[in-house]
C-alpha cells in the first residue's frame, strides 16, 4: 500500500527545470495572492495571466513525472531532513488543485464586483494563495512535520476566508470552525508526538519500515484519525460544515468543499496505510460511519430548504462513498485486484467530486446572486430565465449522482466492482442507496426550477464568464468519466 | 475495412446538434429548425450507409478503453442498425411534428435540445456493443427525457416527472448492479461474441439467474411491463411529440431492445432457455398484454387509452422472445419496428385532434372523420394495425407470433394472441366507429371543445405531413413485407444470424 503513495526511493534525480517548476508550483500562488492584496484585480484577465505560469508548472511536473517516474527532493536544513516526492497521484492532485484554484480565482473578481462584499474583500486573495500553496505542499510532503505545517496553514487560511463575509452568522460559524480545526490539529499533533517519542522519526518512508502493530501504533492512528476526520468533516464530525458554507462567499465555498477537506482525507489515508496497514476493525468502523454518512447527508440535503445547505450536505454524503471504500484499501488479506480497483475508484471519486462540487457551488452561487433568493422555492421558474446556470448545476449533479458517463459513474463502477469481488454486499447497498438519495435531493431542486407557474422576478445579470468557468469545471468532472484511463494509468505507474 | 468513423459520426451528429441548440439563443428559431432538420436528414443518410454496409457483411467498430478491462465500444450490427434506422427515421418525423406543435410556445430551445439528446441516446443504445456502453446511453436517455416530461411545468407535469424518475432511476440502479455483477463474473462481454455465457453455467447457475433477473427487471421498467408500468400513463401529460417519443421511438423501445440484447446477444437464447427464465418472461409478457388491454378499455380519454395500449403492445416483443423459435424471433423483431410506426401515427393523430379541435376525451370524437379526414384515415390505419388486421404492419407481427407459438407448441400463447386482438378491437373499433359513423359537430350537432383553424388543410401542415408519412409507412410495411429491406425482411436477417450459425 505504501508504494502507491510513492514512498520509495526514486531512480532518477529531478532535472534543473523541474526544480524551478516545483518552486513555482509551491510558491507562486502565495506570491500572487500577496500581490493581489496590494492591487486587487477588478477584471478576470489579470487572473488569467497569473494562473498561466502556475498551471504551466503543474504541467511541467507532469511531463517530468511522465519521463522519469517518481521524483524526490531532499534538503538538509540545520540538521532537519526535508524531503518531497512527486508520484502520479500527487501530480494529479496538484493539477486538480491548480485548475480548481485557478477557476475559483477567475470567478472571484466578477463575484466581488456584483455582491456587496465590503472592505475585507481584498484579503481574500492572499488567503486563497496560502490555501493553494499549502495544498500543493500537502500533496508532496513526505514527513509528518511538513504535513502538519501544510495542514495548519491551510486550515487557518481557510477559516480566515470563510469568515471574510463579515456577517454575524459567518463569524459565529467561523469561530466554531476555528475551534474545531485547532482541536483537530492538536489531536493530530499528539499523535505525531507519540510517534516521535516511540520510534524517533517523522519521515513517512522510514516510519513505514519501523512501525509494527501494537498499542502505540493504534493509539497514534486513533489520535491522528480523529483529528483529521474532524477537519475532513467525516461523519459524525461534520456538523460544522453546513453553517460555514451557508454564509461563506461562493469561491471560498468552492475551494473549501472541493480541496481543503480532501487534503485531510488524503493525509488520513496515507498515514493509516503506514500505521495500520493490516488493521481489521479501524477501516471497517470508518466504512460503517461512511454508510451512515451517505444516508444522513442525503437526508439532510433532501429535507433542507436552502440551496447552499443542500450543496454542503451533499458533501457529507459524498465523503461517505470514500469512507465506504476504506476496508478495500486497508486491512489484511485484500486480494490485489479489488484493492487496485478500489484505489482507482477512490481517487477518481475524490477528483470527480472536487470538480463537480466546485462547479456546483459556483452554479448555486450564480443562481443565488441572480435571483437574490437563497431558498429552493426562490428558484421557481429559473429554468426559463437562467438556463445556463441550471445546466451547469445539472451537469455537476450528474457526477454527484454517479450517472453515466460522468466520473462519478466510473468511480462508482470501480468501487462496486471491487466490493462485489470482495463480497462486501452492505457496501454495495450503501453505494446504490446513495445514488437514489442523491437523485432524490437533486431532482427535488429541479422540480422547483421547472415550475412554470411561478411569478416572474427581476434577475440581476451575471458577470461574463461566471457561468462559463463553472461550466468548464462541471465538464471536466463529466469528461473524466470516459477519459478516466489516462489519469488512472498515471496513478499506477512508478511501482518499485 | 473498418469504417470506425461511421458509428461515431452517426452518434456525434445528434450530440453535436444538442450542443449547437443549447448554444443558440432562444429566439434563433429559424436557424435552430434548419440545423435540427439537416442533422436529422444527415443521420438518416448515415444510418442508411450503415445498413448497406451491414447488409454487405461489414460491421464497423469504434472503441477505446475507459478503465482497465472495460471498453467503450460502438458497433453497427444487424439488430443495432435496425433500431437505429427506426429511431432516425422517426426522429425526422417527430422533429417536424414538434416544430409545428410547439409553434409559439415557450422554452423551445430547451425542448429541442433535450429532444435531440434523447435521440442521440437512442442511437448510442442501438450501437452499443457491450453492457457498459449500453448502460451509459440508457441512463442518458432517462435523464434527457425528464425535462421533456415536465416540459409544461404544471403541477401535474412535475408530479409525472417525479414518478417517472422514481421508476427509471431505481431501475437504473438495479441494472447497474446486474451489470457490475456480470462484469465481475465474466469480464467484458461483447454483444458480438459467439460464445455467450454458456461456459459459466455449471458453476454459477444461481448467479447467472440472478444477473438475468436484475438486468431484465431493470429493463422491464422502461419496457413498461406490468407491474412496473406505472410511470407510462402518468407521463401522458407531456406534449404530444414527447408522448410519441416515449412510446414509439425512444424509451419503451430502448427497454425492449435492451431485453432483446440481453437474451440474444449476451446470454444467448440456448442459455436463457436452459436457465428456465424464458418461460417466465413469456408469462409475464402475456400477463402484461392482457392487463394493458383491459386497462385501455377502461380509459375514457384518448391519450391514456393509447398509453395502456402501448403497455400491452410492447410486450408482444417480449412474448416473441418467449417463443424461442425463429418465427417468434422474427415476429418480435419486426414488431419493434411495426409498433413504433403505428404508435407514432396514433399519437400524431391524438395530438392533431387535441390541437385542432381541442378533443381529449373519446366521446368528443363523434364525426371527426368529416372534419379531419386525413387524420382520421391515419388513425384508422394505426388502429387496424394495432388490432392486427391485414394489410397493416401489425398483422404481419401477429401472424408470425401465432405461427411461432404453434411451432413451439405453446398453444396458450395462441389463446393470449386471440384474446388480446379481441380486446384491441374492443378499445379501438368504437373510436373508429365514432370517427366515421356518428354525426357530431361536423354535421351541425353541437360544437368542438376548442376549435382552431391552424392551417390551409385540416390542420397545420407540419402536423399533417409526418402523420401521413408514418401512416403510409405502416401500411407499406405490411403490404410490401416481402421486399428486401422491409422491416420483416431485416428482422428475418437478424433472426437468421441468431439461429443459423
Amino acid at each position: 500500500m505504501i508504494w502507491r503513495f510513492g514512498l520509495f526511493d526514486s531512480t532518477f534525480e529531478p532535472l534543473l527545470p523541474t526544480h524551478w517548476a516545483l518552486l513555482v508550483a509551491l510558491g507562486l500562488p502565495l506570491l500572487l495572492g500577496m500581490l493581489a492584496a496590494l492591487f486587487p484585480p477588478k477584471r478576470a484577465w489579470p487572473v488569467v495571466l497569473a494562473s498561466v505560469p502556475v498551471l504551466a508548472s503543474g504541467l511541467m511536473l507532469l511531463s517530468a513525472y511522465d519521463q522519469a517516474g517518481l521524483l524526490r527532493w531532499h534538503w538538509d536544513i540545520a540538521g532537519v531532513q526535508l524531503s518531497l516526492r512527486l508520484n502520479g497521484l500527487s501530480v494529479l492532485l496538484l493539477l486538480m488543485t491548480q485548475v480548481i484554484g485557478g477557476a475559483a480565482a477567475l470567478y472571484t473578481p466578477g463575484y466581488l464586483r456584483l455582491s456587496e462584499t465590503g472592505p475585507l474583500a481584498r484579503w481574500l486573495w492572499p488567503l486563497m494563495g496560502v490555501v493553494l500553496s499549502a495544498l500543493s505542499l500537502i500533496w508532496l510532503a513526505t514527513d509528518l512535520l511538513t504535513l502538519y505545517a501544510g495542514l495548519e496553514l491551510m486550515g487557518l487560511a481557510a477559516v480566515g476566508m470563510l469568515m471574510l463575509s463579515g456577517k454575524v452568522a459567518a463569524l459565529v460559524a467561523g469561530m466554531r470552525y476555528l475551534l474545531l480545526a485547532l482541536m483537530g490539529s492538536l489531536t493530530y499533533l499528539l499523535g505525531v508526538a507519540l510517534i516521535l517519542g516511540h520510534w524517533g522519526r517523522l519521515d513517512l518512508q522510514g516510519l513505514a519500515e519501523v512501525v509494527e502493530p501494537g498499542p502505540v501504533a493504534w493509539f497514534a492512528a486513533a489520535l491522528i484519525g480523529a483529528g483529521l476526520a474532524l477537519k475532513a468533516a467525516l461523519f459524525p464530525l461534520h456538523a460544522w460544515l453546513t453553517p460555514v458554507h451557508e454564509n461563506a462567499w461562493t469561491p471560498v465555498s468552492a475551494l473549501h468543499a472541493a480541496l481543503v477537506i480532501k487534503a485531510s482525507l488524503f493525509i488520513l489515508l496515507q498515514l493509516w496505510s503506514i500505521l495500520l496497514p493490516d488493521a481489521f476493525y479501524a477501516p471497517r468502523v470508518i466504512a460503517w460511519l461512511g454508510l451512515l454518512a451517505i444516508v444522513w447527508g442525503g437526508l439532510l440535503a433532501w429535507r433542507t430548504d436552502s440551496l447552499k445547505t443542500l450543496v454542503a450536505s451533499s458533501t457529507v454524503g459524498q465523503l461517505g462513498y470514500l469512507m465506504v471504500a476504506f476496508p478495500l484499501l486497508l486491512g489484511p488479506d485484500i486480494a490485489p485486484l479489488p484493492r487496485a480497483l478500489a484505489w482507482e475508484g477512490f481517487w477518481l471519486q475524490l477528483m470527480g467530486h472536487a470538480f463537480a462540487k466546485a462547479a456546483m457551488f459556483m452554479a448555486a452561487g450564480n443562481l443565488i446572486l441572480a435571483t437574490g433568493e437563497s431558498t429552493l422555492k426562490g428558484l421557481a421558474g429559473t429554468s426559463r430565465r437562467l438556463p445556463l446556470s441550471l445546466l451547469v448545476f445539472g451537469i455537476a449533479s450528474i457526477t454527484l449522482m454517479g450517472l453515466p458517463p460522468s466520473s462519478g459513474f466510473t468511480a462508482k463502477w470501480l468501487l462496486l466492482q471491487a466490493m462485489v469481488i470482495s463480497q462486501q454486499w452492505w457496501a454495495v447497498a450503501a453505494l446504490l442507496i446513495g445514488t437514489l438519495l442523491t437523485a432524490a435531493y437533486i431532482f427535488r431542486l429541479f422540480r422547483y426550477c421547472f415550475d412554470e407557474t411561478a411569478p416572474r422576478h427581476r434577475y440581476q445579470p451575471l458577470a461574463p464568464g461566471m457561468d462559463l468557468i463553472a461550466l468548464t469545471l462541471a465538464l471536466i468532472a463529466f469528461a473524466l468519466g470516459l477519459l478516466a484511463h489516462f489519469p488512472l494509468e498515471l496513478m499506477h505507474g512508478g511501482s518499485p | 475495412m473498418n469504417a470506425a468513423w461511421l458509428p461515431l459520426t452517426a452518434l456525434a451528429t445528434s450530440l453535436l446538434v444538442v450542443v449547437v441548440i443549447f448554444a443558440l439563443p432562444e429566439e434563433a428559431r429559424r436557424l435552430r429548425t434548419t440545423i435540427n432538420l439537416m442533422a436529422a436528414v444527415v443521420k438518416i443518410i448515415l444510418v442508411t450507409l450503415m445498413v448497406r454496409r451491414v447488409a454487405a457483411g461489414h460491421e464497423d467498430i469504434f472503441s477505446f478503453q475507459v478503465i482497465g478491462g472495460v471498453d467503450f465500444v460502438l458497433r453497427s450490427d444487424a439488430l443495432g442498425v435496425m433500431f437505429a434506422g427506426l429511431s432516425s427515421l422517426l426522429w425526422l418525423c417527430t422533429t417536424i411534428y414538434a416544430i409545428g406543435y410547439l409553434e409559439g410556445s415557450a422554452n423551445r430551445k430547451r425542448f429541442f435540445g433535450f429532444f435531440s439528446l434523447c435521440v442521440a441516446s437512442t442511437i448510442g443504445i442501438a450501437l452499443a456493443d457491450n453492457l457498459f456502453t449500453f448502460l451509459i446511453f440508457y441512463e442518458m436517455l432517462t435523464l434527457s427525457t425528464y425535462p421533456l416530461v415536465v416540459h409544461n411545468g404544471t403541477q401535474q407535469a412535475l408530479d409525472a416527472g417525479r414518478v417517472y424518475l422514481r421508476y427509471t432511476l431505481s431501475a437504473g440502479v438495479v441494472l447497474l448492479l446486474g451489470t457490475v455483477l456480470l462484469y465481475s463474473l465474466t469480464g467484458d462481454q461483447s454483444f458480438s461474441s459467439e460464445e455467450g455465457l454458456g461456459d459459466y453455467l455449471n458453476d454459477h447457475r444461481g448467479l447467472l439467474t440472478l444477473i438475468f433477473a436484475l438486468l431484465v427487471g431493470g429493463l422491464a421498467v422502461k419496457t413498461a411491463m406490468v407491474p412496473l408500468h406505472g410511470w407510462l400513463p402518468r407521463a401522458m401529460v407531456a406534449p404530444a411529440p414527447v408522448s410519441a417519443l416515449l412510446h414509439a421511438v425512444a424509451v419503451v423501445k430502448a427497454g425492449a431492445f435492451g431485453i432483446l440484447r440481453v437474451v440474444y446477444d449476451l446470454f444467448g437464447i440456448e442459455l436463457s432457455v436452459e436457465l428456465g427464465v424464458i418461460t417466465a418472461l413469456a408469462v409475464a409478457a402475456s400477463f402484461t398484454i392482457i392487463y394493458g388491454s383491459l386497462r385501455a378499455i377502461a380509459q375514457e380519454e384518448l391519450k391514456p387509452r393509447l398509453a395502456y395500449s402501448t403497455v400491452s403492445q410492447v410486450s408482444y416483443v417480449i412474448l416473441g422472445i418467449g417463443l424461442f423459435g425463429p418465427f417468434g424471433t422474427v415476429g418480435a423483431l419486426a414488431h419493434l419496428l411495426h409498433q413504433g410506426l403505428m404508435k407514432v401515427t396514433l399519437f400524431f393523430c391524438a395530438g392533431n385532434y387535441a390541437e385542432e379541435l381541442g378533443i381529449h376525451r373519446i366521446d368528443e370524437m363523434d364525426g371527426a372523420g368529416k372534419r379531419m379526414p386525413l387524420t382520421s384515415i391515419a388513425f384508422t390505419i394505426g388502429a387496424f394495425g394495432m388490432i392486427g388486421l391485414p394489410p397493416v404492419a401489425g398483422f404481419i407481427t401477429k401472424w408470425y407470433l401465432g405461427v411461432g407459438a404453434i411451432q413451439a407448441e405453446m398453444y396458450w400463447v395462441v389463446a393470449v394472441l386471440v384474446a388480446s386482438s379481441t380486446l384491441n378491437a374492443m378499445y379501438f373499433l368504437p373510436i373508429v366507429h365514432r370517427l366515421w359513423f356518428r354525426s357530431g359537430p361536423a354535421h351541425g350537432k353541437g360544437s368542438w371543445p376548442k376549435e382552431q383553424r391552424l392551417g390551409r388543410f385540416e390542420t397545420h401542415s407540419w402536423l399533417l405531413l409526418p402523420m401521413v408519412f408514418t401512416a403510409l409507412v405502416s401500411l407499406g410495411a405490411g403490404l410490401f413485407a416481402g421486399l428486401p429491406f422491409s422491416p420483416l425482411d431485416w428482422a428475418a436477417r437478424v433472426a437468421n444470424g441468431e439461429y443459423l450459425p
